[in-house]
C-alpha cells in the first residue's frame, strides 16, 4: 500500500503529513495526562495556584515525593503511602507466583493429559475470567472471616489466587495446546510420569508464557481496588486504596503535587514492568481474544 | 475398522490410553491430572459457583448489617426496581457503557489503520498509545480528577490562554459528569483496542489490498468495504470486552467522581459497594449484584459460544 502512496508524490505527501499530524496529536492526547502528573509532583503548591497545568516547574523540587511516601495523610493516619506500597508487593507477589504455578500445573494437565470431561473443567474454570467480582464480595467477607484471615495479607492473596488462576490456566492452556505431543506422548511410552515431562519437556519451553502471565497478573493484582477495599485494614491496605484516601483525605489544604507524586509512586511499578516487557503485556491482554 | 475402536479422533486421545496402559504405575499416572487438577475445580466450585448461589440467597433475603436467613423471596428486587439510585445507576451504566464502547472501537480502529501505513516510530507511538492499559483505573481517575478540575485544569489553562468565556466543568456538573467518566475510560482502553485491531490487520493477506487497488478502489473505500469485514471477530471480541470493562468499572467511578455531584455518576457497581458495605442493605446489595451478573451473563454467552465453536474448529 505505502509504495503505491509514495509513487504519487505531491499530494501524497500532503497525506502523509497529515498522516502523521493526526498520529502525534493521539500521541499527545495519551502522552499529557502522564507529563502533567510528573510536573506537577514536582512543583511547589505556590507555582501549582499560580501557573497552569503545562508550564513547566520553575524550581523542582521533591518535596511531594517524600512527603507523599512518608507523610501525607491517608485517612486517618498520615503515614504517606510507602508503607501500603510495601504491602502491595507483599500481597503481588505471592499471589502472582501461587496462581501461575497453579496455572501451568493446569493448563499442562488439561491439554497433554486429557481426559473425559476436561474441556468441560475448562470451560467451567473459564467461566471465572468473566464474573463481575460484586457477585462473590459477600459470600468472600464472610468466607474470610471463618478462615479467621479477614482483613489480613494472607486474605487478600488468597482472593486474588482464586480468582487468578482462571486466568492464568487460560494462558497456559492455550499455550500448551500449540505445543506437538509427539514429544509427549514418546516420553510417555518411555514410562516418564507426571511431573518428569512437565518439569523436563513443557517447562523449558514455557518461558514466554511464564512472562505473560506473571506479568498479567502482577498488573491485575497491583492495580486492583475492589479486593483491596473490601478485604483489607488500615495496616494491610494496597497502595491502590491508600492512594484513593490521599486524595480524599479532606482536611487541610488540598497539596495537589502530593496527590500527583503518590499516583505516581503508585502507578511506577506496573509501568516499569510495561516499558521493560511492553510485548508480553500486550500479549497478555491479548491472549483472552485473539487466538494463536 | 477404524469406526469400531471406541476412541475419540483428536490426536491426544488416540494416543492417550495406549500411553497409559504401557506405563508401569498407569493407574496413579491416569488419575494425576486429575488430582492436579482437583483442588481448582474445587476452589472455581466453591468460590465461583458456590459464592453467586450463596449471593443469590442472599438477595432473597431482609439481610441488612449482618447476612440474616429470614427469605422475603423477589422483595429486595421490587425494592431495588422501585429504587431511583439504582435507576440512575443502570441508566448511567447504559450511557457510559454505549459511549465507552463506540468510541474505544472508533479511536481504536482509525489508530491502527493509520498506524499500518508503514509508519516510522510505529514502536514508540504503540508503547505510546497503549501505556495507560497498565495503569490502575485509581491513577487514571486522580489524573483526569486534576485535569478535569474546573479552577486549575484544563478549563483554567484554556482561559490563561485567552479563552475567558471557555468552560469545561462537567466533573461538577450533575448532568454532564458521567461523560468525564466516558473521557478517563476511553484514554484508559482505546490503546488496547488499538493494539488488537493492528493484531487483526496484520493478520489480513496483504493480496486481498493489492487486488482491490488494482481495480481502482479508493484506501478509505477498501478499508470500508474489504478490510473492515475481515476484522469482524476483531470487533466482536473488542466489544464483549470493553463491555466487560464498563459493567466492572468500579475503581474509576470512585476515583473520578466518588459517584457525584451527589449520586449523578453511580453505576451499578458502585451502587453495590455502597449498599452491602457502607448502607448495611446487604440483601438490596446482594440483588444489584445478580442483576449485574445478569448482565454480564447476557453479553457473555454469546461470546463463549463463538469462542467455543471456532475452537472446534481451529
Amino acid at each position: 500500500m505505502a509504495n503505491v502512496i509514495r509513487r504519487q508524490t505531491p499530494t501524497a505527501r500532503l497525506g502523509r503529513g497529515l498522516l502523521y499530524s493526526v498520529l502525534i496529536l493521539a500521541a499527545l492526547f495519551y502522552i499529557l495526562p502522564l507529563v502533567v502528573m510528573l510536573m506537577t509532583s514536582v512543583k511547589p503548591l505556590s507555582e501549582i495556584s499560580a501557573g497552569s497545568l503545562l508550564s513547566l516547574p520553575q524550581n523542582p523540587t521533591l518535596a511531594p515525593w517524600t512527603k507523599a511516601w512518608g507523610e501525607a495523610c491517608t485517612g486517618m493516619r498520615c503515614e504517606g503511602v510507602g508503607g501500603y506500597f510495601w504491602n502491595s508487593f507483599a500481597i503481588v507477589i505471592p499471589a502472582v507466583l501461587i496462581s501461575t504455578t497453579i496455572g501451568a500445573l493446569n493448563g499442562y494437565a488439561l491439554t497433554k493429559w486429557r481426559f473425559k470431561g476436561s474441556e468441560l473443567v475448562f470451560a467451567l474454570m473459564l467461566f471465572g475470567c468473566f464474573i463481575p467480582f460484586q457477585v462473590v464480595l459477600l459470600p468472600m467477607a464472610q468466607t474470610l472471616g471463618w478462615l479467621g484471615i479477614s482483613s489480613s495479607r494472607a486474605g487478600l492473596i488468597l482472593v486474588h489466587v482464586v480468582f487468578g488462576i482462571a486466568f492464568t490456566t487460560l494462558f497456559f492452556r492455550n499455550f500448551y495446546v500449540g505445543i506437538p505431543n509427539e514429544l509427549v506422548s514418546a516420553a510417555k511410552l518411555d514410562g516418564a510420569g507426571f511431573f518428569r515431562i512437565f518439569w523436563r519437556i513443557l517447562l523449558p519451553v514455557s518461558a514466554p508464557i511464564i512472562v505473560v502471565s506473571v506479568i498479567w497478573q502482577f498488573t491485575q493484582i497491583w492495580n486492583d481496588f475492589l479486593f483491596g477495599v473490601a478485604f483489607s485494614a488500615h495496616n494491610t491496605q494496597p497502595v491502590t486504596v491508600a492512594l484513593n484516601n490521599l486524595v480524599n483525605t479532606s482536611t487541610g489544604v488540598r497539596e495537589y503535587n502530593v496527590d500527583m507524586a503518590a499516583a505516581m509512586i503508585a502507578a511506577l511499578p506496573t509501568l516499569v514492568v510495561y516499558v521493560l516487557a511492553g510485548k508480553y503485556f500486550v500479549r497478555g491482554l491479548t491472549a483472552g481474544s485473539v487466538k494463536g | 475398522m477404524r469406526d469400531s475402536l471406541p476412541m475419540k479422533n483428536t490426536s491426544a486421545s488416540r494416543l492417550g490410553p495406549g500411553a497409559k496402559r504401557s506405563t508401569p504405575s498407569g493407574g496413579l499416572q491416569a488419575w494425576l491430572p486429575r488430582l492436579v487438577l482437583a483442588p481448582s475445580v474445587a476452589i472455581s466450585l466453591f468460590f465461583v459457583y458456590g459464592f453467586m448461589l450463596w449471593t443469590f440467597v442472599l438477595s432473597l433475603t431482609s439481610s441488612r448489617m449482618l447476612p440474616s436467613y429470614d427469605f422475603v423471596g423477589f422483595g429486595q428486587y421490587a425494592r431495588l426496581m422501585a429504587n431511583e439510585r439504582w435507576w440512575v445507576a443502570s441508566t448511567n451504566l447504559m450511557i457510559f457503557g454505549v459511549l465507552f464502547v463506540a468510541v474505544c472501537l472508533v479511536i481504536g480502529a482509525l489508530l491502527a489503520i493509520l498506524l499500518d501505513q508503514k509508519i516510522r516510530q510505529e514502536g514508540a507511538l504503540r508503547t505510546i498509545y497503549l501505556y495507560p492499559m497498565a495503569l490502575s483505573f485509581i491513577v487514571t481517575g486522580v489524573v483526569w480528577k486534576w485535569l478535569l478540575n474546573p479552577q486549575l485544569g484544563i478549563q483554567a489553562m484554556v482561559q490563561g490562554w485567552g479563552f475567558e468565556s471557555f468552560r469545561f466543568d462537567w466533573i461538577v456538573d450533575p448532568d454532564m459528569a458521567i461523560y468525564t467518566l466516558v473521557i478517563a475510560a476511553v484514554w484508559q482502553a482505546s490503546g488496547f483496542v488499538m493494539a488488537l485491531f493492528l493484531a487483526g490487520l496484520r493478520g489480513i493477506d496483504d493480496s486481498i489490498i493489492k487486488a482491490a487497488q488494482l481495480d481502482g478502489a479508493s484506501l478509505p473505500r477498501i478499508y470500508l468495504r474489504v478490510v473492515m469485514p475481515c476484522l469482524r471477530p476483531v470487533v466482536f471480541s473488542a466489544v464483549m470486552i470493553l463491555a466487560h470493562i464498563a459493567i466492572k468499572s468500579f475503581d474509576l467511578v470512585v476515583a473520578l467522581t466518588g459517584g457525584g455531584p451527589g449520586y449523578a455518576t453511580d453505576l451499578p457497581a458502585t451502587f453495590m459497594y455502597a449498599h452491602a458495605f457502607t448502607r448495611a442493605q446487604i440483601g438490596l446489595g446482594s440483588a444489584s449484584a445478580m442483576l449485574m451478573l445478569g448482565g454480564v451473563l447476557a453479553i457473555l454467552i454469546p461470546y463463549l459460544y463463538s469462542e467455543l465453536r471456532s475452537r472446534k474448529h481451529g
